[in-house]
């Protein structure tokens, strides 16, 4: 049992200290510098002045689109592909193991800066590996970085080979935690392999899953260096900025801090609504 | 029983042919990495693939080192990397140690607090925290600026509390009977008891801070000071720029940590499976 010590106060006082300073009072400064006109100096308390340009800023409403289109198509294609991975991976029948754990795994180690920059070269139009392949197997080469399409899909793809191993490895965790008896006795009930797969295992699997898209979601809300460094600062012509993107041009470029803190106020709520709305979802029926 | 031991075999390669080719496909980013690493930038921008690495590795390393002095770079990113993990690892332990083996008053609102904030983006914090640190401490492009404000991370006192709040309160009240102290007992009993846990941790957090690219882009931006991501990041995009170098930058940041990862998988995994935290 725990016991009371003041002794408590010393060995939390140095954590508390940083976490106060870098992360609770930034989170409440950052909502009251989202009511400020920082285009001011000194700074003056207007409560519409973001806020009212955000409802009517057609490049906030490009931003969230493209930052939704990503989240709609990119996490479940991704927690689709890590599904797989992850069964196949638990799969006793395996041989070579390790190297398929690794060719998985790997990206997850794998900085953004690196795997950006090699996905750029792989993917650029004239001497990209990638149209090479395409133009070889008699395809038109696609232009990944001046369609705006085709920049969104690159953006995906990346996103999509980066994390897809990180998700896979958290549900092999919770395979592996499925008990062998329940697969047992659906064995000796006759139960094929497949059926065991939809009726047993993807149940089981529920909540982790749902886990899981959470994270991505979390994640991907917040997506910056592919579309910062992949399409050259969110191009064609915005058509890959996304709200982490606004968020950096507004706040760091533009040096506008309050109208920066009104779109990552947004990108907070929009994190916050999907956990929740998941929760809902992923809720037991009662 | 021959038929099921047919069937078994049938499945069997079923299952590596799925998996062949989706391996081919996930390795083959990171094995371009390494073939572009060496090869010249004609090389590179020709109309043949190429798919087997050449010998240019030397030279586009040091086209790199022209564009950028990548070498401090790095000197600059395994040091704030191994300085932050180690202070982080300290102020969580004795945080999740607090937090796990004693009550007090406010125990249960720093818990709520921390869990009730952990899913936030990074976003909502980074606009207060450029402030503070580059304009109300006057703090931009030094190491305190790198290290110090990421230390926030919560991700190791909920670790560390899951690990010492699994073991025996026994061990610790046999210590104070014989009237060792508090932080003896933290520092001589329990820290080495969790070492697993610590290990995990620590690759996790080094593993963050070696890859951390918005915040050193934003906070540490003149050369001299940059990190080796974002001295990387500068050349990305630059028209007339070496990409042989770029890749060989690529190689550097990657190669050393998949070199790490081969070798500690299990604790790399252990730490994404249990912590699953961003």
């Amino acid at each position: 049992m725990p016991i009371r010590n003041r002794n408590a106060y010393a060995f939390l006082a140095p954590y508390l200290l940083v976490f106060a300073t870098f992360w609770i009072w930034p989170i409440i400064s950052s909502f009251l510098t989202s009511f400020q006109n920082t285009r001011v100096n000194p700074w003056k308390f207007t409560p519409g002045v973001n806020w009212g340009r955000l409802i009517g800023d057609p490049a906030f409403y490009n931003a969230l689109y493209n930052t939704l289109i990503i989240l709609v198509i990119q996490v479940p294609v991704m927690i689709a592909i890590a599904t797989v991975m992850a069964v196949l991976l638990n799969s006793p029948l395996l041989k070579a193991r390790p190297l398929f754990r690794f060719a998985f795994f790997a990206p997850v180690v794998v900085g953004e800066v690196a795997y950006s920059a090699v996905f750029r070269l792989m993917f650029s139009f004239d001497f990209g590996i990638i149209n090479k392949i395409i133009t070889l197997v008699g395809l038109p080469a696609v232009s990944w970085f001046d369609n705006a399409n085709a920049a969104m899909a690159l953006i995906i793809i990346a996103v999509t080979w980066r994390w897809a191993g990180y998700n896979a490895i958290i549900i092999l965790a919770g395979l592996q935690s499925i008990p062998d008896d329940v697969y047992e006795a659906a064995t000796l009930d006759r139960v094929s392999k497949t059926q065991q797969f939809f009726h047993i295992t993807l149940p089981l699997l529920k909540p982790i899953i749902l886990f899981c898209v959470i994270l991505s979601v979390i994640g991907t809300m917040q997506l910056f260096t592919e579309p910062f460094l992949i399409t050259n600062r969110g191009g064609p012509g915005g058509g890959t900025e996304t709200l982490g993107l606004l968020l950096y041009r507004e706040g760091f470029r533009s040096l506008n801090f309050g109208y920066a803190s009104a779109v990552a106020y947004t990108m907070a709520a929009l994190a916050v609504a999907i956990s929740l709305l998941n929760l809902w979802i992923g809720r037991e029926p009662k | 029983m021959r038929s099921k031991s047919q069937s078994l075999l049938l499945r069997q390669i079923a299952l590596h042919a799925a998996l062949t080719p989706l391996a081919i496909i996930w390795l083959f980013p990171l094995w371009m990495m390494f073939v572009f690493s060496t090869m010249s930038d004609f090389g590179i921008f020709s109309p043949e693939i190429v798919l087997w690495p050449s010998t240019n590795f030397v030279e586009n390393f040091k086209n790199l080192q022209a564009d950028t002095d990548f070498l401090r770079a790095m000197f600059i990113s395994i040091g704030v990397a191994a300085i932050y993990t180690f202070l982080s690892v300290l102020l969580t332990s004795m945080a999740g140690w607090a937090l796990a083996r004693y009550r007090f008053v406010g125990r249960s609102i720093v818990i709520g607090i921390i869990l009730g904030t952990i899913t936030l983006p990074f976003a909502v914090v980074v606009i207060p925290q450029f402030i503070m640190v580059a304009r109300e401490f006057r703090l931009a492009n030094t190491w305190i600026a790198l290290i110090v404000p990421p230390l926030f991370n919560s991700l190791g006192v909920l670790f560390m509390r899951q690990a010492f709040s699994m073991m025996p309160g026994e061990l610790f009240d046999a210590a104070r009977v014989e009237g060792v102290k508090e932080w003896q007992i933290f520092l001589r009993i329990a820290l080495p008891l969790a070492r697993p846990t610590m290990a995990a941790l620590a690759i996790i957090l080094f593993l963050h801070s070696w890859n951390n690219y918005l915040w050193p882009l934003l906070i540490n931006s003149k050369p001299g000071m940059m990190t080796a991501p974002v001295a990387l990041g500068t050349l990305i995009g630059l028209t007339k720029v070496s990409w042989g170098g770029i890749m060989a930058g690529a190689i550097m940041l990657t190669a050393p940590i998949l070199v790490v990862f081969v070798f500690l998988q299990r604790h790399f995994i252990a730490g994404i499976a249990a912590g699953a935290v961003k």
